[in-house]
């Protein structure tokens, strides 16, 4: 038998490793932010010279931000971004919960069939509607434009799954029933009623929809053409074309691209997680 | 009163599912039957459209650069199921173990490289995976104390094995919290039983814990595979919006989107889309009957 602390040890020696692995791209992420295209070269995090613990810390520069602020779009491709990913995230999240409402606490001819073909659509892999969709979006003349990237993933089936099984948890009929008695309109119902019930759904979705967004890169690269709509992932991708060999730019832009993810999730990190492996592990 | 009724039971409903229905019936089911339609046509560009029959699949058949497609992108979903769902299967066992310290700190670290998304993970990735002066191989130059000065050339000759290490980064974190909230549901009090019934950690762990997390195990199985499957971002930025050296790189989704968007052949791109959807459904099926046969036993 091993001996307890012995085996405390090597998990938390395991924990840390692991842990240090996992954060070495960050720290080399950030170092590099602040370096010179020079020092990105010379040295691996950060440079060394006669300052504290022997880093010159004098060396590390904000120059490369100053660049992509001045002389880059990447602000406009931040608004890009944020504008794309929050009517995203909105929509689809409104689109979705209305529809898991009514799929679940109304009665219609068609109801079981509409499920059925949704909880199907689950199946289709999505770059099988690349093409089909880029053709649709030509002749409805939305290419190149922002409604032709936020109007096809309004409606995404997965989400209209996820708030369909929120709706039969979270909702009794019971309650719908006596809110209809009490003589409550649907509209009502559904605002005052059934929203509050699924609110955690609501909160995964919105980031999970927000998330899928910002970092969506295929969608923006085949239907914007414009390098003023573009959004980070893809104007990032751009600039590295160009200026692929100064790595201090690049490390700079892809740092100002997560953070405001990584901000978001730390935020809403409790609804995120639950909102993750409710569907995988209760369901 | 009357009135209110049927606007229960006709309008309502609709004020609800019509948006969802009208725009799902535009932008997913109608493509999905354009795409069948796709299939059996060449185009060039979006506007030109010529009936080819099976033409597609035909030389679909015979397409070596499709079969090396294939090839690359089963090497990586079997890079991604062998060596990232044992990794997060085990930072979930640690971080399970009673008593742990910090549990939320760990689990916070090893999911947020997954939080980066693909194409920034891609960029990120490029420097580190730079032959001189890159990370990885000046990394493994200070871990022997200097003695060795690898140049590997990760994205020339180790194409395929550099990008599962990225996916390994990105996702082995993600797929813990998902093993991880297995574990916390597994039974405790069939634990004890089992403990008091003389099984070892081993034992238990085999007998106890592994059918307990076997549901989870095999939904993330299965999204590993499809998401594998459908790996696009991390090869065509790390590759320079290329296949790479020999196409080593080329990834089946890669393959569609060159074919598609940069030769404009949309009918041979759904074509490719075709082959990979029943593909994966393929692959859901023959999970769902393992499972099935698991069951019965």
């Amino acid at each position: 038998m091993i001996p307890t602390h012995t085996l405390r040890a090597v998990i938390y020696g395991l924990l840390i490793f692991f842990s240090v692995l996992t954060l070495i791209p960050f720290a080399y992420l950030v170092a590099g932010a602040l370096k010179t295209k020079y020092d990105f070269a010379a040295t691996l995090f950060l440079p060394s010279g006669d300052g504290f613990l022997g880093i010159g810390w004098d060396r590390l520069t904000l120059r490369n931000f100053g660049a992509l602020l001045f002389d880059f779009p990447v602000p406009r491709a931040m608004l890009n971004s944020f504008f794309y990913s929050a009517v995203h995230a909105v929509g689809a999240t409104l689109l979705c919960a209305m529809g898991g409402y009514g799929l679940t606490k109304l009665h219609f001819p068609g109801r079981s069939l509409i499920t059925g073909v949704v909880l199907l659509s689950l199946i289709i892999p999505g770059p099988l509607l690349l093409a089909p969709s880029f053709q649709l979006l030509y002749q409805l003349g939305l290419l190149d434009r922002y409604a032709g990237l936020i109007l096809p993933g309004l409606t995404p089936a997965f989400g209209v799954f996820l708030f369909r099984q929120a709706m039969l948890r979270g909702v009794p009929d019971e309650l719908v029933e006596a809110a209809r008695i009490d003589g409550a309109g649907e509209i009502r119902i559904f605002l005052e009623l059934a929203l509050p019930l699924v609110r955690p759904m609501i909160g995964a979705f919105l980031l999970i929809s927000f998330l899928g967004a910002w970092n969506n890169f295929i969608g923006p690269q085949i239907i914007l053409q414009s390098p003023e709509l573009q959004p980070l992932s893809v104007a990032l991708n751009n600039l590295r074309g160009v200026y692929g060999t100064d790595y201090g730019l690049i490390m700079a832009g892809t740092l100002v691209s997560i953070a405001p993810v990584m901000c978001l999730f730390l935020l809403l990190q409790r609804e995120f997680i639950s909102g993750l492996t409710a569907g995988a592990v209760k369901g | 009163m009357k009135r209110n009724r049927i606007y229960h039971s006709r309008v309502a409903p609709w004020i609800f599912v019509g948006p969802f229905v009208v725009s799902f019936g535009l932008f997913t089911l109608w493509p999905l039957l354009q795409s069948l339609v796709l299939a059996f046509q060449q185009t060039f560009g979006p506007a030109t459209t010529r009936w080819v029959g099976l033409r597609n699949f035909e030389y679909l058949i015979g397409d070596p650069l499709f079969w090396q497609a294939l090839g690359n992108t089963a090497q990586f979903t079997l890079g991604s199921l062998f060596i990232q769902l044992p990794v997060a299967l085990g930072l979930a066992l640690l971080l399970n173990r009673p008593g742990i310290r910090g549990r939320g700190l760990y689990r916070l670290t090893f999911f947020a490289p997954s939080l980066v998304g693909l194409p920034f993970v891609a960029i990120l990735f490029g420097p580190i995976f730079e032959k001189r002066t890159g990370l990885l191989n000046a990394g493994l130059h200070w871990l022997t104390g200097g003695a060795w000065n690898p140049e590997f050339a990760w994205m020339q000759n180790y194409v395929m094995s550099s990008l599962i290490l990225a996916a390994l980064w990105m996702y082995a974190g993600f797929n813990m919290v998902y093993f991880l909230a297995a574990l916390q549901n597994v039974s405790k009090e069939l634990l004890e039983a089992a403990t008091i019934d003389g099984c070892n950690a081993w034992q238990r762990f085999r007998h106890v814990v592994i059918p307990e997390i076997r549901p989870v195990g095999g939904f993330v199985v299965l999204l590993s595979v499809i998401g594998s499957f459908q790996m696009f971002e991390l090869s065509y930025i790390l590759l320079n919006n290329s296949g790479g050296p020999d196409n080593r790189g080329l990834t089946v989704v890669m393959y569609l989107y060159q074919t598609g968007f940069l030769t404009g052949d949309l009918g041979y791109a759904s074509a490719i889309g075709w082959v990979l959807a029943l593909l994966l459904m393929g692959i859901a099926l023959l999970q769902r009957h393992l499972n099935r046969k698991y069951e019965d036993n």
